[in-house]
């Protein structure tokens, strides 16, 4: 099978996952528009691989690598989207279908010069938002100032939206995106670089968040906190 | 009551024998109270000086600076309550006027209230002030609370590492108030300066830079504070510096690229990152946290998680939003009906206008005496009652969190609820209060919507009018109407108002207990500053009428307005008289209604629909004059100009689409 249809299949897998906690065969194939009986086949080759647990009659589940990979294509076909509509201002549909073929052609450092160019942005023309990238910079402006790129390592760890964080798990605040007195107003308020931040709840509906850090709780806009990223810690137990 | 009688901190005489000593230092100083929102600023004023100043728990409560007198060992020292202030780098209405007062004003002694339950982050404030070099106190507020979360603060130690006077306090008690005062009276003599915190090589290599091509006194501030100022970029100061020396701008600049560079952030978020380094180095030396083993969940995490669950939260949103309006108007109704029969029996109510002009005259003023006690006062006590138990316990932060969502649709976030349900009793400090929101389009637009909110003089009228002489439902369905217009208003003037909308940011305090007397004197305070209002207003407007309507000078007026009242809305020909009055305040509508018709039972003088539509008229024409006069001073004329015709249009399209559809239901 070639890479590009395993790479489309991981993307459903994490869409569904997201949702609903693990991918059903049946989930996929309406998700993907095929039969049943292909979806289970692309699951069999995607666990040979190692992307992700398969149980038949059950679904399956993305593993670490799995999740890696596909959290890295959809950030490209996020990135591609906004550079279709933004930059060659492509309407409606093929926005989303240029995206989705574009995707798995790109390298890493297309894709890097690319969030670059559009000033790293947070979100695709549809609202989804754009994950960090993998790259060890302190924030989006440092890579943005950063001439020419230079090869960097990677991250060890994985950047989370403060939004991501379960309600009583812990992050370290990596980098906050954003408006510039937004990003003022926060860290006068004590959300300052590696700072230990707690996610106390997330209200209903897509609501504020509230936080609690240096002693101080604190309700912050759905959005605000989105681009609020933090390298989590390892929930509690019990 | 006023401030120079009392001398707080000091109820015995004896210990206060400094008073009538020879010597008395005739010049009054000025000493400003400033600090994080929300801990414990107005507490520590009302002890100060005796005069109450509103306490309630949510941040942002003072919104315009108060003023007292202490009275202190033969000192006159003027207090200033600021609002509430998280940073320099003010970003709403209501900070820039404490960053202005500190900054510009210079006043002789600054006292920086923290809270010792989150000292980090209110010395980030702390260091704000000492770069701005002004002589300086740190009052250590809520010794208590903190004591009771296991924290425990070396005031001392604070003391010798600021190289200020460090004082601790429970304001609400009256705790350390006598320590604060001597220490206020030395510090205006003294004026202790803060010792000069320092912060990273790199950061203090280019304030030092900057400081050097700084011409001395560049606009009349410590060259430390412009230094820093111009590294982050800060707009006022750019502005100031440039006037004189233009070039200094540019090789500031040059600095803070530098320092973005090396950090890999905005130099203003450097610097803040700076401080809350410093700050962190002070906490550590001062500050010891005991806990007692196993964590036991706090009172506030136990309230909150039924306040904040996404079902119980939002009925007890719902219970406790139409319980505050339930049991206004049930208790309002009784203390109204008490009040009407212990006046009845003093003197008549005549609002029939005959006899002598002094007769005439008498007349109008009981009536409008007797009305503004039975009309306004028993609604205006139980709603700030009900409102200062919500604030004071904290629930009011949590309902913002709960209906953010709601608000992003008409372009507000959460803390808008703030004015919103305010404005249920009186929108003159519910526009006020729209100063805690930053961005100045949601402020307009949270203001706006604030003076279309049901106030209770509208509701007066609502009820008075339509309630009572049509039935009960046509008053929740102007209601309704009204609710569906804000929300539509809101979404219109959210699209098409400039400028940007802003997300939420809020702390969230803890829940307390309410304090009773807090409580009661907030309610008192709400209550005084409205019969201020409304008691001249009505007694002198209802003289006006009975007077100008016995020798006849109202005939014109109904008359240059009938097109209006009678062609369009099909009113009868009075009410043109009775929409005039209604602008000084909307319940005069009905007292007018009242003296012109000579009648109370308002349905004799027109149909169900017509009493609908009068109402309406009523609820949406012309905010009232006060209301007007606050729009002017926050934004202005035009803009004040722009929503009083928006409103009054809308009122009479409404009011002509209206009174056709009832006539044929009607």
């Amino acid at each position: 099978m070639a890479s590009e249809q395993l790479e489309e299949y991981l993307e459903s897998i994490l869409d569904i996952e997201e949702k609903e906690g693990i991918a059903k065969t049946s989930a996929i194939a309406r998700c993907m528009k095929v039969a049943p009986a292909s979806v289970t086949e692309a699951l069999q080759t995607l666990s040979d691989k190692g992307f992700v647990h398969y149980e038949p009659y059950k679904g399956a589940y993305l593993t670490d690598q799995g999740r890696e990979m596909a959290r890295k294509v959809k950030r490209r076909h996020r990135l591609l989207e906004v550079f279709l509509s933004d930059v060659l201002h492509i309407t409606g549909e093929n926005v989303h279908d240029e995206a989705c073929r574009m995707e798995h052609t790109l390298s890493d450092e297309t894709e890097r010069a690319l969030c670059k160019m559009l000033n790293a942005p947070a979100r695709c023309p549809h609202g989804s938002l754009i994950e960090a990238c993998d790259r060890d910079v302190e924030s989006c402006s440092a890579c943005l100032k950063e001439n020419p790129l230079a090869p960097t390592c990677t991250r060890d760890e994985h950047l989370v939206p403060v939004t991501s964080l379960r309600p009583g798990q812990k992050g370290t605040i990596a980098f906050i995106r954003g408006d510039s007195s937004v990003v003022q107003r926060l860290t006068d308020l004590g959300l300052t670089l590696k700072t230990d931040i707690l996610l106390i709840r997330k209200a209903p509906l897509l609501g504020p968040v509230e936080i609690s850090v240096r002693k101080t709780r604190l309700a912050i806009d759905h959005v605000i906190a989105d681009h609020i990223f933090v390298t989590a810690c390892a929930e509690k137990s019990g | 009551m006023r401030g120079e009688e009392r001398m707080s901190g000091c109820r015995d005489k004896d210990q206060c024998p400094h008073l009538s000593a020879a010597g008395v230092d005739k010049r009054e100083y000025v000493v400003a109270l400033a600090g994080n929102a929300n801990v414990g600023k107005s507490a520590t004023f009302n002890q100060l000086t005796g005069v109450e100043q509103d306490i309630g728990n949510w941040p942002g409560k003072t919104i315009e600076r108060a003023e007292g007198l202490l009275q202190y060992r033969g000192q006159r020292i003027r207090i200033i309550d600021l609002p509430g202030i998280y940073s320099i780098n003010a970003l709403s209405t209501e900070e820039q006027i404490s960053r202005e007062f500190i900054a510009h004003d210079h006043p002789d002694v600054v006292v920086n209230i923290v809270d010792a339950s989150a000292l980090e982050r209110n010395l980030f404030f702390t260091l704000q002030l000492a770069e701005l070099d002004s002589p300086l106190i740190l009052a250590v507020n809520q010794m208590d609370l903190a004591a009771q979360k296991g924290i425990h603060i070396d005031t001392q130690k604070l003391s010798g590492l600021l190289g200020v006077p460090v004082i601790p306090t429970i304001a609400i008690q009256g705790k350390g108030i006598i320590a604060l005062s001597d220490a206020i009276v030395s510090a205006v003599r003294d004026r202790p300066k803060p010792h000069t915190i320092r912060y990273g090589r790199e950061v203090e290599d280019r304030i030092e830079k900057i400081m050097k091509l700084l011409p001395s006194g560049a606009g009349g501030y410590p060259p430390r504070w412009s230094a820093i100022k111009l590294l982050e970029g800060d707009t006022d100061t750019v502005w100031e510096v440039k006037k004189e020396a233009p070039d200094v701008i540019a090789a500031s600049q040059v600095y803070a690229r530098e320092l973005e560079r090396i950090h890999g952030e905005p130099a203003g978020t450097v610097m803040s990152g700076e401080r809350y380094h410093a700050a962190e180095r002070m906490v550590s030396e001062v500050m010891e946290i005991h806990t007692h083993g196993d964590q036991e969940v706090t009172l506030t995490e136990r309230i909150d998680r039924i306040a904040l669950h996404p079902v119980l939260g939002y009925l007890l949103l719902i219970l406790t939003i139409g319980g505050l309006l339930i049991w206004t108007f049930i208790i309002g109704a009784w203390m109204s009906e008490f009040i009407t029969t212990f006046l009845a029996g003093i003197a008549p109510i005549r609002p029939l206008v005959k006899g002598s002009v002094p007769e005439i005259l008498f007349n109008g003023a009981w009536t409008g005496f007797v009305a503004s006690l039975t009309l306004i006062i028993p609604y205006i006590i139980p709603f700030y009652l009900f409102l200062a138990l919500i604030e004071d316990t904290g629930f009011l932060t949590r309902f913002s969190m709960m209906l953010d969502r709601g608000m992003h649709r008409m372009g507000l976030h959460g803390k808008a609820i703030i004015p919103l349900v305010l404005g249920f009793g009186c929108t003159v400090p519910a526009c006020f209060s729209c100063r805690i929101i930053e961005s100045p389009k949601q402020k307009f637009l949270a203001a706006f919507l604030v003076t279309l909110v049901p106030c209770s003089a509208r509701t007066i009228v609502i009820l008075g009018v339509v309630a009572v002489f049509v039935n009960i439902w046509w008053a929740l369905a102007l209601y309704l109407f009204d609710f569906i217009l804000i929300v539509l208003l809101g979404r219109i003037a959210f699209r098409v108002l400039p400028g940007e909308s802003v997300g939420m940011i809020m702390e969230m305090p803890d829940y307390h207990i309410p304090h009773l007397p807090g409580v009661l004197g907030q309610t008192w305070q709400r209550t005084k500053s409205l019969i201020w209002i409304v008691l001249p207003a009505y007694i002198a407007g209802s003289i006006v009428i009975t007077g100008a309507y016995a020798m006849g000078f109202l005939e014109p007026i109904n008359t240059l307005l009938s097109p209006v009242t009678v062609l369009l809305l099909g009113l009868p020909l009075l009410t043109g008289v009775v929409f005039v009055f209604g602008i000084i305040r909307k319940e005069m509508t009905l007292l007018a209604l009242a003296a012109l018709s000579g009648t109370t039972v308002f349905s004799t003088i027109m149909t169900p629909a017509q009493l609908i539509v009068f109402a309406l008229v009523a609820m949406l024409y012309v905010p009232c004059i006060s209301t007007i006069m606050v729009l002017v001073q926050e934004f202005g004329w035009r803009r004040a100009m722009g929503i009083t015709s928006l409103e009054t249009a809308l009122a009479l399209g409404f009011g002509t689409v209206a009174i056709r559809l009832l006539g044929l239901i009607l």
